[in-house]
């Protein structure tokens, strides 16, 4: 136990609802691949503008939800939060706890240094302000996989406040236009993470394993509804959501079933429930029952954590005993919001491709690999990447790292491509033989394949013109005024070129010969 | 300051202990009610299981109210006794763990490497199910 974790919580995202019917909600739940931290931390939401999802019926009024998450994160240390014991996974149950963890008596809480770096690095990347001095508490409750009775925890005063998170939101008809918006935090708080508990209902018995527990990043919502201008409502507490997907429905069923209660004259509870995902709705959780009191106390063994910075750090201080604040700001990785920004300026990418580069592991990479070797314009890179090798990528389920492709090979193919070497359906056809056999290169692919273009322009003048004597009818379709018809025309040239002329430059050429 | 309080506690003890009885503190602690007792119960898993720990715990509330006598105006509440002391920081180095043998001789039951507990999480008789207190 005493695994190090990481607790945010962002409440207070607004939704209008009229009667029953859907909201708008956003496409990217629960932030994922920058939370390596197993700290816990609990952030509010600012006021968000207000998404209206119908226009209310006559006599009705509109309700407003209001939601907040808490999202447990585990932190990447090598030991425990309080103690010397391994953070690791697939360990013998039981095998990575000490005596402090068993909680057995006259044992201590050793704070590591590690799960606060990790933790200011969080509020610093999440634009928090860091308190210079945090506390830990208790927070009691018995379960059989928390041993000592208590969690410690940072109720009264956390290690980080009133931070924010920019991200994107896909609106509008076919999710076509791209915003952003912002989620507040509230607060970062470190905490111990508690045991596994396996249920074993055949023997009636429940095994406890005081490793870890399971999940690197768990979610729950808190959600209540009010009419605007009211007071907020009653909220409950979502509990078991594993997923970013589940997240959303079990939000929305929530919202639903709220405002159903209190439409039918009923009052909602402060319980906690769970989710039940055969059934896509929220159910009371039994061990639950009656208000939770924690009975907060300051845990006794700990002193206050203080944290500097460069200018006030303690002259002649032994430095592994000492957190400078200035240090880990500059240790932090490029955030993804400058990168974004990056992106957009340099390539003159629109900021939803930035978002989309950033959003698959390893995109990015790919892309400035691309890049670094291509003649190609960035626009046409872009379009490649996020287009045709992602959307080749998503079919077969792979990772980036899993790509059949190299950036080399698609850098040699759009360099083709940039040298008119090759039209574009050519291209895509050779893309298409990439994914599928190894060992050659598009050049050679090429040549195998007699994909070049045409280069030889007087020949395929020659050919145009016999197609037009050939097919005098087309002609005067044309001619009356009939601007599909040479397509036709477009067609018969492509195969007899065997696909080797560019349809737009033979479309040029027709259409200069008929006007002559 | 924090001894002048000790001092001023001690006395207050010493006068206590002449006679003190379980009256309702005039400057109003609570009743403890049989509900108060059914909760702090459950909270705590402690049972109270006569009068005679009712009336312990009324004379614990009430010695502990004393301190309301205390003038703290303009005195900064002390968070911790440690607020002067430094918090150390480990290294983030595996000391410790691989003993789960030596850990689970302390448990009653276990089952392979695991400790065991009862299904679901610790019961509680309700209120009408449990015997009342007072007959014991």
């Amino acid at each position: 136990m005493a695994t190090p974790m990481l607790r945010w919580c962002c409440p207070g995202r607004r939704w209008i609802f009229a009667g029953i019917g859907g909201g708008s909600r956003h496409g990217r739940g629960v932030p994922t691949g920058s939370t390596s931290s197993g700290k816990k931390g609990q952030s509010s939401v600012a006021q968000q503008p207000l998404i209206t999802a119908q226009k209310p019926r006559k006599g009705e009024r509109e309700w407003a939800a209001v939601v907040g998450l808490e999202i447990h994160a585990q932190i990447a240390s090598n030991s425990k939060l309080f103690s010397g014991s391994q953070v690791d996974f697939a360990a013998p149950p039981n095998s990575l706890v000490s005596f402090f963890d068993a909680s057995l008596p006259g044992t201590l809480p050793v704070l590591n240094r590690r799960c606060v770096e990790a933790a200011v690095m969080t509020g610093l990347a999440l634009d928090c302000h860091i308190n210079r001095k945090s506390l830990f508490d208790r927070k009691h409750y018995f379960y059989a996989d928390l041993p000592a009775g208590y969690q410690i925890t940072q109720q009264r005063l956390p290690i980080a406040v009133n931070g924010s998170l920019a991200y994107s939101v896909c609106v509008g008809k076919r999710w076509s236009q791209m915003v952003t918006r912002t989620v507040g935090v509230k607060q970062i708080q470190l905490e111990q993470d508690s045991g596994k508990s396996l249920h074993d209902n055949l023997r009636s018995q429940t095994l406890i394993d005081l490793n870890r527990a399971e999940g690197q990043l768990r979610v729950d919502a808190n959600i209540s509804v009010h009419h605007p201008g009211e007071p907020l409502g009653v909220r409950t507490e979502v509990k078991n959501l594993n997923s970013a997907r589940f997240l959303a429905k079990a939000i929305d069923y929530e919202i639903q079933r709220q405002i159903s209660e209190l439409e039918n004259g009923g009052k909602i509870l402060n319980e906690t429930r769970s989710f039940d995902y055969k059934l896509g709705c929220t159910v009371p959780m039994r061990d639950k029952e009656g208000k939770q009191d924690y009975r907060f106390m300051p845990e006794p063994n700990l002193p206050p954590l203080l944290l500097y910075d460069s200018g006030s750090l303690p002259t002649g201080a032994d430095p592994q005993q000492v957190i400078d604040i200035d240090q880990l700001r500059e240790r932090l990785p490029e955030l993804p919001r400058v990168t974004r920004e990056k992106l957009v300026r340099q390539y003159g990418m629109l900021p939803e491709h930035s978002f989309a580069l950033l959003n698959e592991v390893g995109l990015l990479e790919f892309f400035q690999n691309v890049i670094k070797e291509t003649r190609a314009e960035p626009k046409k890179v872009t379009s490649w990447v996020l287009n045709t090798f992602l959307g080749f990528l998503k079919q077969q389920n792979l990772a980036v790292s899993e790509s059949p492709v190299t950036p080399s090979a698609l850098a040699e193919l759009l360099d083709l491509l940039d040298r008119k070497a090759i039209s574009s359906s050519a291209a895509k056809q050779v893309f298409e033989e990439l994914w599928r056999s190894k060992g050659k290169t598009p050049a050679q692919m090429v040549a195998e394949k007699k994909l070049e273009l045409m280069q030889d322009a007087e020949a395929l003048e020659q050919l145009c013109r016999s197609m037009l004597e050939a097919h005098p009818q087309v002609v005067t379709d044309v001619k009356k005024g009939n601007p599909r018809a040479i397509n036709k025309l477009i067609g018969l040239v492509r195969r007899a070129t065997l696909g080797r002329a560019d349809p737009t430059v033979i479309k040029e050429v027709l259409e200069r010969q008929l006007s002559s | 300051m924090w001894t002048r309080a000790v001092w001023l506690g001690l006395r207050a003890a010493a006068g206590g202990r002449r006679g003190f009885t379980s009256k309702a503190d005039p400057q109003g602690s609570r009743q403890v009610t049989a509900e108060l007792i059914e909760h702090l119960e459950r909270l705590a898993l402690v049972d109270f299981s006569s009068q005679e720990a009712v009336a312990r715990l009324e004379k614990a509330i009430a010695f502990a109210d004393r301190l309301r006598a205390m003038d703290t105006d303009g005195v900064e509440p002390k968070e911790s006794v440690l607020e002067d002391r430094c918090l150390y920081l480990s290294s983030d180095n595996v000391v410790e763990g691989n003993c789960a043998e030596e850990l689970l001789q302390n448990s009653h039951r276990g089952v392979e490497e695991y400790f065991v507990a009862s299904p679901g999480n610790i019961s509680w008789p309700k209120l009408d199910e449990k015997e009342p207190f007072s007959h014991h």
